[in-house]
């Protein structure tokens, strides 16, 4: 026998719901006739367009029409903000940013800094996301693990995230400065004072670091969720074989957690192709322009310096556009396959 | 029906009194570098008891926010009422000519006239602002630490070499830095003519990096590799971005600091009574003891609605009795031809400061023609942001000297082309 559904009777059922619930009807009434008019017309995929209008509206004014007049942009020269006022030079601006006589070496391209900030802007992505991924794991799987005042900690590794990258950049900046924190902690064992954001090799680690220190929480929250999701009979069942940690590490947390790493890796990969904010306020992309990535050289080529080009600066926000998409599609084919390999299971 | 008009006749009242409350707004984007942001809302206070038809606002923002971002709101048509610039000549096609809205422009070109070409296109008459006071480069010694080290203050015609000498003499015997400059183009610009630089050709457009230039970057790059200059203060950041290193002098870690008339102020602020310091005024080069003349200037914006009224308040802060308050509270050299020929009574007791400014007066007559070109000249802050960007990098070890020379020349002649 078919098991019947009980629907409970409305909490409150009173004539001041009805009578605040009256417009709202009447409304959804008035609207509704003319949606149904709308749905026979074009049929349901009509109204999926009726229904995405305005977020389109929202997207094309806000996203698309200045990625379109950036591009306009990076076909211009000149230092005039308004379009018609500027100079139309086609690819002149990705000409100068391609003019290099080796792109493994930034001192033979016309805009030397443009390059110096890829090639610094890459080595950055490597270090940066390597690190980020291995310290987002270990305190994923630390976290995991039934810690006293486990909520506290969990709290203490997300805590940097809520922080503002400005005030991450002060606080740091602070420390390693050559009157900053560091340099007092190091002196009672002999150290001379040290200027940690003067030297390139200290300048680069610590922009790293700070990086790893500021975003590590988000994603090890990531690796976190889906290492609880994974079953704990598993575990049990492994446990009951004797089987090693590493083995049962490699063997069942990996693979399983895959998902997951890949969405952070691709995440974190975005995001440190964007740096900018903490690192900009850490060491102002010096020493010299060793520390200087792609985001920070668009901001000085396009608005900071003296000898200021919008279009440049565009050009060069163009090709970092292509970079994240590409960066974009990789994650979306990704995640489908991935999908798609869940469904099959 | 009756409820219609009132709701109507409500509404207009609200447009109506908002369009009211923006006819007489003045806003003032003002930066400081001592406590000239206090005496201006001071006397601005006045200004608006006197007129209470105008709507007198102040915004104090960083000198970063003046040089970074009032260039793009400019070339975007918009931007405040009024601006406190130190960047007077390039943008000048953005400035108001006020001539037909002052009260009196004889005042004005009387007054303000010997530095009104600073701030106003070439071949034009327009009055577009006055310098809120004029500055000179210049050095300053911590004379407690020269005297705690037993090094005699280098006497009025020592030149560069001798101050480094002198001050890396101090810096070992009292573990801090010898010498400091501002990252600043403008900075190291009166140094390079007083070894015979010459920035702007016969066209008026700039000339490549002379070999008087070169003497002196060549110098100033070889203290920073042998630590007689503080190198954090250059390599702290990329590209053009300003940075002065008056904190360490006010810290009393700098035995020599190379910098202007206007930090007088803050140094009257923030050492008080800390240690002694004396202005020792500008090193002498193989041709000249010439630091760069400047200056800040109160220019109107093009873009104001209201340019009666701007040039109400302008006309108020050019009067010669603000120019005076506002010289002698602040500690500025005056830019008011009338003032600065009169008696002005510098309101501190501090002897440091009164020394400081006598010092800079007397200092002024000896800059060299070039640099009294340059703060008059558009291409001068190109000139300076290349120089500071790739000195910065030779400082840093990327990049060579020559090709650091090379490439100040691409930089200025790309901007040059662009514009």
């Amino acid at each position: 026998m078919a098991e019947k559904t009980v629907y409970s009777e409305p909490l409150v059922k009173t004539g001041l719901r009805q009578a605040l619930l009256a417009p709202v009807r009447l409304a959804m009434g008035l609207v509704d006739i003319p949606m149904r008019g709308w749905q026979k017309l074009t049929g349901l995929n009509g109204m999926a367009g009726v229904f995405l209008a305005p977020n389109m509206l929202i997207f094309t004014v806000f996203v698309l029409l200045p990625l379109v007049i950036n591009f306009l942009y990076s076909t211009t020269s000149g230092s005039a903000i308004f379009l018609p006022n500027r100079t139309y030079v086609g690819a002149d601006q990705y000409r100068i940013l391609f003019d290099c006589g080796s792109y493994l070496d930034p001192s033979t391209c016309a805009a030397d800094t443009f390059w110096a900030a890829v090639r610094n802007t890459a080595v950055f992505v490597v270090f940066q996301v390597t690190v980020m991924l291995i310290a987002a794991l270990a305190t994923a799987l630390i976290l995991n693990r039934e810690l006293s005042n486990r909520g506290f900690w969990r709290a203490v590794f997300f805590f940097p995230v809520l922080l503002s990258p400005v005030v991450v950049g002060l606080i740091w900046k602070w420390i390693l400065q050559r009157e900053g924190l560091l340099n007092y902690a190091l002196s009672p064992f002999g150290f001379e004072p040290f200027s940690w954001l003067s030297d390139r090799f200290w300048a680069f680690f610590f922009a790293v670091f700070v990086s790893v220190w500021a975003h590590m929480g988000f994603y090890a929250l990531i690796l976190l969720a889906g290492l609880q999701a994974i079953p704990r009979d598993l575990y049990e069942a492994a446990a009951m074989d004797s089987a090693r940690p590493t083995r049962i590490f490699r063997r069942i947390t990996l693979p399983l957690l895959m998902p997951n790493l890949i969405v952070v890796l691709v995440l974190a990969l975005i995001r440190a192709v964007q740096i900018f904010d903490e690192v900009f306020v850490l060491t102002g992309g010096g020493p010299g322009t060793s520390t200087m990535y792609i985001t920070q050289y668009i901001y000085e080529t396009g608005f900071a310096s003296s000898l200021r080009n919008p279009g440049l600066a565009s050009a060069a926000s163009i090709l970092m556009g292509i970079v994240l998409v590409i960066l974009t599609l990789v994650q979306l084919g990704v995640s489908s396959r991935n999908e798609k390999k869940g469904a099959r299971q | 029906m009756t409820r219609m008009k009132s709701i109507g006749a409500a509404f207009a009242a609200v447009l109506l009194s908002s369009v009211a409350a923006h006819a007489g707004d003045v806003r003032i984007m003002w930066y400081s570098d001592g406590n000239e942001g206090e005496v201006v809302k001071d006397l601005l206070s006045r200004f608006s008891k006197a007129n209470p038809d105008v709507n007198v606002i102040l915004d104090e923002v960083s000198y970063t926010v003046v040089k970074e971002q009032l260039p793009v709101q400019l070339e975007a048509g918009q931007g405040p009422d009024i601006a406190r610039v130190a960047n007077l000549k390039a943008p000048a096609q953005h400035w108001l000519d006020l001539r037909p809205y002052l009260t009196d422009a004889k005042y004005w070109d009387d007054n303000f006239g010997a530095q009104a070409d600073w701030m106003r296109p070439d071949g034009s008459n327009a009055i577009t602002g006055f310098m809120t006071q004029l500055t000179l480069t210049g050095g300053f010694a911590n004379k407690t630490l020269f005297d705690q080290a037993g090094v005699e203050i280098p006497g009025p015609k020592a030149t560069w070499d001798d101050w480094a000498a002198a001050a890396k003499k101090v810096a070992d015997s009292q573990k801090v830095f010898a010498m400091a400059i501002d990252r600043s183009g403008h900075r190291v610009s009166g140094p390079n003519i007083s070894y015979g630089a010459n920035y702007i050709a016969t066209d008026g457009k700039p000339a490549p990096l002379d070999q008087g230039a070169k003497d002196f970057l060549s110098r100033f790059v070889k203290w920073n590799e042998d630590g007689i200059v503080n190198k954090d203060v250059w390599v702290s950041a990329a590209g053009s971005t300003y940075r002065a290193a008056s904190d360490d002098f006010i810290n009393g870690g700098l035995a020599y600091y190379y910098s202007g008339s206007w930090q007088i102020p803050g140094f009257a602020q923030k050492i008080g009574d800390s240690f002694d310091w004396v202005m020792a005024g500008s090193p002498c080069g193989s041709v000249a003891c010439s630091g760069m003349q400047g200056g800040a200037g109160l220019v109107a914006i093009k873009y104001t609605k209201n340019p009666k009224d701007v040039a109400k308040v302008m006309d108020y802060l050019a009067s010669a009795d603000v120019q005076k308050e506002f010289a002698e509270r602040s500690l500025f050299i005056p830019a008011h031809k009338g003032v600065a020929a009169g008696q002005v009574d510098f309101k501190t007791d501090n002897p440091h400061v009164k020394a400081a400014l006598k010092a800079f007066v007397e200092a002024a007559g000896q800059t060299a023609a070039p640099a009294v070109k340059l703060p008059g000249w558009k291409w001068s802050d190109a000139y300076y942001s290349a120089i500071v960007a790739r000195i910065s990098q030779v400082i840093a070890g990327e990049m060579k000297l020559d090709d650091a020379y090379a490439r100040i020349d691409e930089d200025i002649k790309a901007k040059v082309g662009g514009n």
